[in-house]
């Protein structure tokens, strides 16, 4: 028997034969997520039509001993949905049903596989929406979102997914379907939705969600502002936040970004400027007025060299098409780019992107930077072609030193894509062994039998002794135990 | 007192505990030793373990030491035109933020501008074992690994000691205003149904008595045009009704019954039971005084979709949380023994 008719016998009685897929070129288009470097293929792809059928593969994989990957749309940039050659890819997209839309206590219930977007979509006739926005929202799903803690440019003023989620089903390695959190104000016990929120699908697999539903912003404004240097508009950025202003969004994007983003779609960004920021107000009506003048004179106050609002909705979209063309446009300067998600207290802005600078010269590779400058969060993007020899080595080395360079100055490796299998090593960075040690023991209460996208998020012992870049807490060498060489 | 860092002395008792199988029950202010389950085990008091850390307006965070009081934190935070997102309860003069964020207790603002753990950024924390662990950080976005600073909010301590916490804070509105209407509990759950449906600033919402009283904030014109939107009655001397409200002072919060928190859904219909009430929250926090039976309370709150806890009692208290389908029971049990395998920290003082 070939290995892949082995694969229909295991499964035959947990889905129809037809949503298992197991030959080579069937699997080719899961051989990675948005996380393109690494590419390597499942033993099959799994594609449950319900949550009956969830709870039959998981039983099934435990008996097996068959670890499991799951999946959504595959828009991850960190690789937590890269396939296990020796497990199964286990893909949601087919439990994509809205269940339920609660006007009254605004949220919606929705099956993994709905798409961000749909939500909004769904919920705007009642005057709603759902408030993360990843750029990649038109296609990503929300049970990928809650798997990363997916953010988006609203976060500082609307938070992160673990602030607009109320409940969570999931079947846990055991097979077993468990509710945690409501659609009240509280739960009693643990905050197990805050535990499960960023997992990358390490505790359990979600099978349905319910979202908070916010009222759509009547009334929004958009302000564009241009600057000589970076540190300005850092400076003005902090001024902002210091006035009492809490932007709905905060973007800023450097001179690299501003050039290119002109170029792909002509968004109207001052070309010749060094850093600008897009910032956009969300309020109540004259509130609104009254923020969008702080906002001006901040930006004035810190040598903006134009400040100017979008004068309709359609300027408004035109603003920021710019920005959310930023990686596409990007894209067209050079053959690949890795995306970094750092984040930095953003006092150390200009510190960062100086750094960063003189890092790109070194590895000899350009940067350009994208910025949630509101919340900190940095989007380095390091241009390399794939098919020069060592050049994807020397991008994933100058990728590593800058998300080092965040955790140095108080920050953390990865804000909103999540740590994959893309920030293995920096997690060795970021953690002393005995909190690496922590969250080993909360995947054993969820999964004890380690079947749940293993080697996933933590990384060993071992691989934190080779990649060499252990944390020393109080001057104490790490890792006493190992030989040395 | 003088702010100092007794991270060496709590860790020395934490392994004498481990030493001789000795469990501990963190102590501080003592403000809230009220809330939750008994637990019979040696003090550990934290709270000359004290003194903000670190403090940045413009990146709107704060960090703490765990003994530090609330309000030494809420007076520096004013000085700079912030404060803690979720309004929270003091219930006593001594109140430290360590305990704060233990309890997870939100107060009036919670359901407008998010809960103790949405504001929780990272925390360092000493397990069961006696490990030091630092998760999460001052930053607000940050996925790297799973979030278990937010875990700790509302755990009771029961998986580790919070040593010092970094939360999220935000501007103080320019102004709030208290605007009151004359109705009954019906139209007081529908008017407030109705409002979380616009896009309103309202900061707080309170019925008693036949009487909603409603907080709302922004700048002069926009409080002016509130009133004209929402309706009612400006209360003119309204500096005391949300401190009374949040600290649990009012006529109410007196009659000698055991005090009940039911956290239901907003729209829920007002049950027999819960007759003996005061509302907050939008409709989605009733604060219940009856005798009547735990697990009939239990009962009525779980089937509206919500959960009860056995706030304040005279009696020695073991059972006050809603209890847990047996699944997620197991799960807390695992989730318990992953941090404190022994059994060490606050033990029965949640879920025994």
């Amino acid at each position: 028997m070939n290995p892949s008719s082995d694969i229909f016998a295991i499964f035959e009685n947990c889905l129809p034969s037809a949503n298992i897929l197991a030959t080579v070129e069937k699997l080719r288009p899961y051989e990675c997520d948005a996380f393109t470097a690494y590419k390597s293929l499942p033993l099959a792809v799994l594609l449950p039509e319900s949550r009956q059928q969830v709870i039959n593969i998981v039983k099934r994989c435990q008996r097996e001993n068959i670890p499991i990957v799951t999946r959504g749309a595959g828009t991850g940039l960190s690789g937590g949905a890269h396939p296990i050659t020796n497990g199964i890819l286990l893909n949601l997209s087919k439990l994509n049903e809205i269940y339920e839309l609660n006007p009254t206590l605004r949220y919606a219930r929705v099956g993994p596989g709905v798409r961000n977007l749909a939500i909004s979509d769904a919920a705007e006739e009642f005057g709603l929406y759902y408030a993360p926005d990843p750029s990649s929202q038109i296609a990503c799903t929300i049970g990928g979102n809650i798997a990363e803690n997916s953010g988006g440019v609203h976060c500082l003023k609307y938070g992160l997914t673990v602030h607009n989620l109320l409940e969570v089903t999931f079947i846990s390695a055991h097979g077993e379907e468990i509710t945690i959190g409501n659609h009240c104000y509280d739960y009693p016990g643990y905050d197990l939705p805050a535990l499960m929120t960023g997992s990358e699908g390490m505790l359990g697999i979600i099978v349905e969600a319910k979202v908070r539903l916010l009222p759509i912003p009547q009334n929004k404004e958009i302000i564009l502002a241009a600057f000589n240097s970076v540190e300005d508009a850092g400076a003005a950025v902090s001024s902002i936040i210091a006035s009492g202003v809490i932007p709905a969004g905060l973007e800023m994007m450097d001179n690299a970004v501003i050039k290119a983003t002109e170029n792909f779609c002509h968004p109207g960004y001052p070309v010749d400027a060094a850093a600008i920021l897009l910032c956009e107000l969300d309020g109540y009506e004259q509130e609104l007025q009254w923020e969008v003048e702080q906002i001006e004179q901040n930006c004035r106050r810190h040598k903006a060299t134009s400040v100017s609002k979008a004068k309709n909705k359609s300027e408004q979209e035109l603003f920021w098409k710019g920005r959310k063309s930023a990686f596409p446009a990007i894209g067209q300067l050079a053959p690949d780019y890795l995306c970094m998600d750092g984040t930095i207290p953003r006092k150390h802005l200009a510190h960062v992107l100086s750094q960063i600078s003189e890092l790109s010269q070194q590895y000899e590779l350009p940067v350009a930077n994208v910025f949630h400058a509101g919340d900190g969060n940095l989007h380095p993007l390091i241009l390399y072609d794939a098919n020069q020899e060592n050049d994807l080595a020397r991008a994933e080395q100058l990728g590593g030193k800058i998300l080092e360079l965040c955790v140095e100055v108080g920050g953390t490796i990865t804000g909103e894509h999540g740590v994959g299998i893309e920030k293995l090593n920096q997690m060795c960075v970021q953690f002393e062994r005995t909190e690496l040690d922590q969250f080993e023991r909360v995947k054993t209460a969820f999964d004890s039998n380690r079947l749940l996208n293993p080697d996933k998020v933590i990384p060993t012992l071992q691989r934190c002794a080779e990649f060499g870049a252990m944390h020393v807490h109080k001057g104490e060498l790490p890792f006493k135990d190992l030989p040395r060489f | 007192m003088l702010d100092q860092d007794h991270t060496d002395s709590i860790s020395t008792a934490i392994e004498n505990a481990i030493e001789t199988k000795t469990a501990v029950h963190i102590t501080a202010g003592n403000s809230k030793s009220f809330y939750g389950n008994s637990c019979d085990a040696k003090p550990l008091d934290v709270s000359q373990h004290r003194g903000i850390i670190d403090y940045e307006p413009s990146e709107l965070f704060i960090t703490a030491r765990c003994g530090t009081p609330l309000k030494e934190i809420e007076s520096v935070l004013r000085e700079q035109q912030q404060m803690l997102q979720f309004e929270p309860p003091h219930f006593g003069e001594n109140s430290t933020i360590g305990g704060t964020v233990a309890c997870g207790l939100s107060g009036p603002r919670r359901p407008y501008n998010g809960s103790v753990r949405d504001s929780v950024l990272g925390a360092h924390i000493v397990n069961g074992l006696g490990d030091y662990l630092r998760f999460g950080g001052q930053v607000m976005k940050n996925v790297a690994g799973y979030d278990v600073a937010r875990l700790m909010s509302g755990a009771l301590g029961t998986l580790g000691i919070i040593m010092q916490v970094s939360l999220k804070v935000i501007p103080m509105p320019a102004a709030e205003k208290t605007l009151c209407f004359e109705c009954s509990r019906t139209e007081a759950l529908q008017k407030m149904n109705r409002w979380t449906q616009m896009d309103v600033p309202i900061t707080a919402t309170y019925f008693e008595q036949n009487m909603l009283y409603v907080r709302v904030a922004g700048i002069e014109s926009t409080l002016h045009s509130l009133k004209q939107t929402l309706g009612g009655e400006e209360l003119v001397d309204d500096n005391d009704i949300w401190t009374e409200v949040r600290e649990q002072q009012r006529a109410f919060f007196n009659d000698p019954a055991p005090l009940w928190r039911i956290s239901i859904p907003e729209d829920t219909n007002h049950a027999a039971l819960f007759d003996n009430c005061v509302i907050e929250w939008n409709g989605g926090l009733r604060w219940v005084k009856s005798n009547t039976s735990d697990n009939e309370i239990f009962s009525v709150a779980g089937a509206a979709g919500g959960h009860a806890t056995l706030f304040r009692a005279e009696h020695k208290k073991t059972n006050c949380f809603q209890p847990l389908p047996p699944s997620l029971a197991k799960l807390h049990t695992d989730i318990k023994r992953a941090f404190d395998p022994h059994n060490f920290l606050n033990p029965g003082k949640m879920y025994s």
